[in-house]
């Protein structure tokens, strides 16, 4: 598969509903692994997961899902699964008959579609509910349903609106666990969240959102750098922490250089970070400082996510 | 390559078993609602209803061999202006409408966009259960109500459904049955596609299938009701304004008229494919 091909791309891409704006000139590429769709409610995260798969059509713009247009719903569904955030279900549904009726829709067999319904049901944990009506599941039961229906036909492509939304913790911890074992298989795993440190435990890349525009994408390291305007905050735990911020804060880039409470670290805010690890080298060898640790404290989606958008947004 | 083979090789290339597959899969689905679900007591009630009424005049009313003339004059009529022109006509409109309507006003259809299933399949799918669920509603009800009329005759009834006309008779209804519920099935499933509220254009297409008799008769080719009642095997005797619902003006023969609705038929739902096609899940309008 080439590069272009193994990629979901949105070019240009823009949707308006009527005069109100859902996204707009959307310019994305996204390589596999675990990709975070993050902003605040309104910002088009859903809008961008239907477009992405055909459930809206763009007003401008072209989508690729790995070189397969989401128009094309019987190439696309065979490589992608999309857990949607809409809590309905058809009436009288079991969970089991919910993601067997999918699969049958697929055009498999009875046997491969009961096969394929229990080891999915099983994935989510769900084998002892399966045969119970969906309309009497709780929130997070009816979740982890759609999650298996999204997952029953092994998809390369996995689209997760919110998905966990209404779980309980250890059902949260294993739904992370499967999103990022997915991922490391190579899979795309496109998960839309508004609980941060979530994303930020689970994603590879993350793709932050407001008011329908990208206002960033990328690895969230880099992204971090490129957060100009905020200089970086570099946690440094050393044996002389007085010593370290005062050699640290003749220098022009370091903003500010704060002694923890506990007297063991410093807190240091510099506007370039390679130029702060350079120095730290040095000074670890001319002044004979030795470090415990040295960790950026603002290098995740968190921290990113209010500066960039928090100012605009304050809840998410 | 001719255009007539190169369309052979295309058709020859299409995943037919699929499709026949994903067909069958929403059909299971379908039937299940369609036939058990609760708001469609309505439907059953205008299906049986002239079963009651005829089985009420079979029981009470005491007739001699003779009224089996009057008898059959009054079924063609409960057929023409009560099945036909109501029964079939609103019970099309319940069942086809909410074919798709339905599933988005329960917020459901988006599973249906969510599989590798072609809309246009779906939409094929989705027509021929309405169709089986409608056909078999008023096709019951149609043979019922044909039963209970010749029952209370005894012999006589029975040599006339079996000796006489009265089989030939009851298979046309059947068939106009089909033919009407393909035609006016299309047409509610094609308006469902386009109006969140398919009930006024419901109405405008009943006022055309009324009306159309006065105007000329290439007009009324676009109607259903033109062709199928060229095919009822009884003419009722039409005076005054009955006239314009049983006087055709310019007859057309058997197979054009069997083959009329179903090519309107065909037409319409070849117009539903194109509104499929653009359909978006957007339940929040709802």
């Amino acid at each position: 598969m080439n590069g272009v091909n193994n990629r979901i791309t949105f070019e240009n891409v823009s949707k308006f509903y009527g005069d109100v704006l859902g996204v707009n000139r959307v310019n994305l590429s996204i390589p596999p692994g675990v990709t975070g769709l993050v902003g605040p409610n309104g910002s088009g995260k859903t809008t961008l997961m239907n477009l992405l798969t055909g459930l809206i059509h763009p007003t401008e713009g072209r989508i690729s899902v790995l070189g397969i247009s989401p128009t094309r719903a019987e190439e696309l569904f065979r490589r992608v699964g999309y857990c949607a955030q809409f809590d309905s279900f058809p009436k009288g549904v079991t969970g089991f008959s919910f993601v067997y009726n999918t699969l049958r829709l697929h055009g498999l067999d009875d046997r491969e579609a009961v096969r394929l319904a229990h080891e999915a049901l099983e994935r989510v944990s769900m084998t002892e509910a399966a045969f119970r009506k969906v309309a009497g599941y709780s929130k997070g039961m009816r979740q982890r349903i759609r999650l298996a229906q999204a997952i029953c036909h092994h998809p390369t492509v996995l689209v997760l609106d919110e998905p966990l939304n209404g779980l309980d913790p250890m059902a949260r911890s294993e739904s992370l666990e499967l999103f990022q074992a997915l991922g490391r298989q190579g899979l795309h795993v496109i998960i839309s969240s508004h609980i941060l440190h979530e994303v930020d435990k689970m994603s590879d890349q993350v793709v932050l959102m407001s008011s329908g525009y990208v206002v960033a994408e990328g690895q969230i390291h880099a992204v971090r750098t490129e957060v100009k305007e905020h200089p970086m905050q570099v946690l440094v735990r050393c044996s002389d922490p007085n010593l370290l911020a005062s050699r640290v804060f003749a220098q022009d880039h370091v903003v500010e250089a704060k002694l923890n409470d506990d007297g063991k670290g410093v807190l240091v805010r510099t506007r370039d970070a390679d130029a702060f690890y350079l120095l730290l080298n040095r000074l670890v060898v001319e002044d004979n400082i030795s470090l415990e640790t040295v960790a950026p404290a603002d290098d995740d989606v968190n921290s990113v996510y209010q500066y960039l958008i928090g100012s605009e947004n304050k809840t998410i | 390559m001719t255009r007539f083979a190169q369309l052979r090789s295309t058709l020859a290339e299409q995943p037919w078993e699929l499709w026949i597959r994903q067909i069958a899969a929403v059909l299971r689905m379908d039937l299940r609602k369609n036939f058990l679900s609760r708001r469609g007591i309505w439907i059953y009630l205008l299906a049986f209803a002239p079963v009651a009424v005829i089985t009420l005049h079979a029981i009470i009313d005491r007739h001699s061999v003779g009224s089996i003339r009057t008898d059959t004059e009054v079924l063609a009529g409960i057929f023409q202006f009560f099945y036909l022109r109501f029964g079939i006509f609103f019970g099309c409109l319940g069942i086809f409408t909410w074919l798709f309507r339905g599933e988005i006003i329960e917020k459901s259809l988006h599973y249906y966009f969510l599989v590798p299933l072609k809309r246009e399949v779906l939409l094929v799918g989705k027509f021929v259960g309405g169709l089986v669920t409608s056909v078999t509603l008023f096709g019951l009800g149609v043979l019922a109500s044909f039963a209970m009329m010749y029952v209370h005759f005894g012999d006589a009834g029975q040599y006339y459904v079996f000796n006489g006309p009265g089989m030939g008779q009851l298979l046309a209804y059947l068939g106009i049955t089909v033919l009407a519920c393909t035609g006016y099935g299309s047409i509610f499933l094609t308006l469902s596609l386009l109006f969140k509220n398919p009930i006024i254009p419901a109405v405008l297409v009943l006022g055309w299938e009324t009306f159309t008799p006065v105007l000329p008769t290439l007009v009324q080719r676009f109607s259903i009701t033109y062709y199928l009642k060229q095919l009822c095997p009884v003419a009722i005797p039409g005076e005054g304004l009955l006239a314009l619902f049983t006087v055709v003006s310019e007859p057309v023969s058997t197979l054009a008229a069997i083959l009329g609705p179903v090519l309107l038929a065909v037409l319409v739902l070849l117009l539903a494919c194109k509104f499929v096609r653009r359909l978006e899940i957007s339940y929040v309008a709802e």
